[in-house]
């Protein structure tokens, strides 16, 4: 009987914890688009639609294909998966690049003072810089953009790879030489798990530069994808249809971090301070 | 017994000039097979220096070390190092399961012969229901039985312990001083241990090697005639242990007198010694974090 209550007790405690800290998280959010309708609403700038009249120019702008296509419109194809493709491609290369030469870099003893002054000059140069560059080697297309994502993100990893596979702990390194540790374990099973908290650390940040340069880089010269769409929706005078793509740019920056955020806490869970309620 | 540890002249100079720190001085020294050997001296003076050079993590600069008759030259194949810091030698991003597997998966055995070794030597070390844990959520002894178990479960030939159980509480030190006699009388491991602590290396030891002060050379090898079944109540209280861990500490004592000088000038040498060792262990460990990757195969 006491059981009973006090499990019915946990249980409501639970839900007002779960409810109180989703108001935490969103009551914000929620109040600043309210404000945002009202002051749009009151304002009448064509500059600066309504979020409501974003949101029904996305769902037509966006939902209004076939069944077939389970009703994505051509857009969605046409645009928004290529700039999303560009996006993923260019950071996976970036991040096994990164990752790879990192590693080796960081593990040498010399490697990184041959190569520490270049890397700190190239990372100096603000990337979307380089996006006529890419375009003269290039042409207008995938390669220039996916480049100039690698060009991008690539540094965060890299150097977060250095300094992650450097610091792993001494006696560890000895407990390792006195097993005759073989490389591909020493650095599979010692030194990368070892810097994985550095490397995500990396990735989250490489991962925004990514949708960054990918909409910079369709901004300048694109024939498709969401910052073509953008640049294009602008000279239109179009502005709900602009903002539409922007708050996509939102979502989808939002999106994609917290897969990663979601990956990082499944990768890393050995670790003893993360929460472990889940 | 045949011959299992064979330390012949060994002599380690940290540098070189007159800035030079000669941490180990003509050292030799054998370990029989299935024996437990305990190395007791002062602290700063050269153990784990010694260790190092022993378990082939640093080359000496001078003598040389065989096991099993062959001479060691880089990490030997069937040798464990049990480290005093537990919870820096284990891997954290690894179950107790795995940890205890680790030195098994680049040998030719099934996934399943794997995890039965794993969980043979975690049962020998009374630890058989925490293998999915990992080594954080477990209280420091147990976490230093899982370095046991590892280090056991690549059946060493020989098993190196550096002050294995100077991090954790008396209580704790007593149950494991036992359970690494039990294991080791089970399993017929040949066991050099290292520590500072003259009543565990006469409890534990079969023989106990006495060091000098830095630099370190064996001043004493006494036999430990105890019954090989110790108590540690009653082997403490017993007159043979009581004389034997006397004549220890006066060997301990009576080292530093190379000099007739005053008390305080004799700690600031070993103040130095320890600090001179210290940095030199540093420096040797980090040139190692650098050349561990061309080393480590």
């Amino acid at each position: 009987m006491t059981q009973v209550t006090e499990r019915a007790t946990r249980l409501r405690s639970q839900a007002v914890a779960g409810l109180s800290g989703f108001a935490r998280t969103w009551l914000v959010f929620i109040g600043a688009v309210v404000v945002w309708e009202v002051a749009t609403r009151l304002a009448e700038s064509v500059f600066f639609p309504p979020p409501t009249e974003i949101v029904s120019t996305a769902l037509q702008l966006w939902f209004s294909g076939p069944a077939s296509q389970l009703f994505l419109s051509d857009v969605v194809f046409d645009h928004i998966l290529p700039s999303l493709g560009r996006c993923l491609a260019g950071w996976a290369i970036a991040v096994i690049l990164g990752v790879g030469l990192g590693t080796a870099l960081g593990r040498s003893r010399t490697g990184m003072d041959y190569v520490g002054p270049l890397f700190a000059f190239f990372r100096a140069i603000p990337p979307p810089t380089l996006v006529p560059v890419f375009m003269v080697l290039f042409g207008l297309g995938p390669g220039m953009q996916v480049a100039t994502i690698i060009f991008g993100a690539i540094w965060p990893v890299l150097l977060n790879t250095v300094d992650g596979v450097r610091a792993v702990d001494s006696v560890k390194v000895d407990t390792a030489r006195s097993f005759r540790t073989p490389t591909p374990y020493w650095i599979g099973m010692v030194v990368l798990p070892a810097a994985l908290p550095k490397i995500f650390a990396g990735l989250r940040l490489s991962l925004s530069i990514s949708l960054i340069l990918m909409v910079v880089s369709e901004l300048i010269g694109s024939l498709n994808g969401i910052g073509h769409e953008l640049i294009s929706a602008q000279r239109a005078f179009e502005f709900p249809l602009m903002w539409t793509w922007i708050v996509l740019l939102g979502i989808l920056g939002f999106g994609l971090n917290s897969l990663l955020l979601a990956a990082e806490r499944r990768v890393l869970r050995w670790q003893p301070n993360r929460n472990n309620d889940g | 017994m045949p011959t299992m540890l064979e330390v012949t002249g060994l002599n380690h100079r940290y540098g070189s000039g007159d800035g030079a720190h000669v941490a180990v001085k003509d050292l030799s020294f054998s370990v029989d097979a299935g024996q437990l050997a305990c190395i007791v001296g002062p602290s700063g003076c050269g153990k784990s220096t010694l260790l190092r050079c022993i378990a082939g993590l640093i080359p000496p600069t001078d003598g040389s070390v065989s096991l099993h008759g062959d001479a060691v030259n880089g990490v030997p194949d069937d040798l464990a190092v049990v480290f005093q810091d537990y919870s820096r030698s284990l891997f954290p991003w690894l179950t107790v399961a795995r940890n205890v597997e680790f030195p098994l998966r680049w040998r030719k055995l099934g996934k399943q012969e794997r995890a039965e070794r794993a969980q043979e030597a975690l049962d020998a070390v009374g630890l058989s229901g925490v293998g999915r844990k990992f080594p954080w959520q477990l209280s420091g002894g147990m976490q230093q039985r899982v370095s046991i178990a590892r280090a056991l479960a690549s059946k060493p030939a020989l098993l190196i312990m550096d002050e294995p159980f100077a991090s954790v509480d008396a209580q704790t030190r007593f149950e494991l001083e036992d359970l690494l006699r039990r294991v080791q009388r089970e399993q017929r491991t040949t066991i050099l241990l290292v520590t500072h602590d003259i009543d565990e290396s006469v409890y534990l030891g079969d023989r106990v090697l006495v060091l000098s002060k830095s630099p370190a050379t064996i001043v004493a090898d006494l036999p430990v005639d105890l019954p090989a079944d110790r108590d540690q109540i009653a082997t403490r209280e017993s007159a043979k242990f009581v004389a034997l861990r006397g004549e220890v500490a006066r060997l301990l004592q009576t080292v530093p007198a190379k000099q007739a000088a005053p008390e305080q000038q004799a700690d600031e040498d070993v103040a130095t010694a320890d600090a001179a060792e210290w940095t030199a262990t540093e420096e040797a460990a980090t040139e190692n974090a650098g050349s561990a990757k061309e080393t480590s195969h």
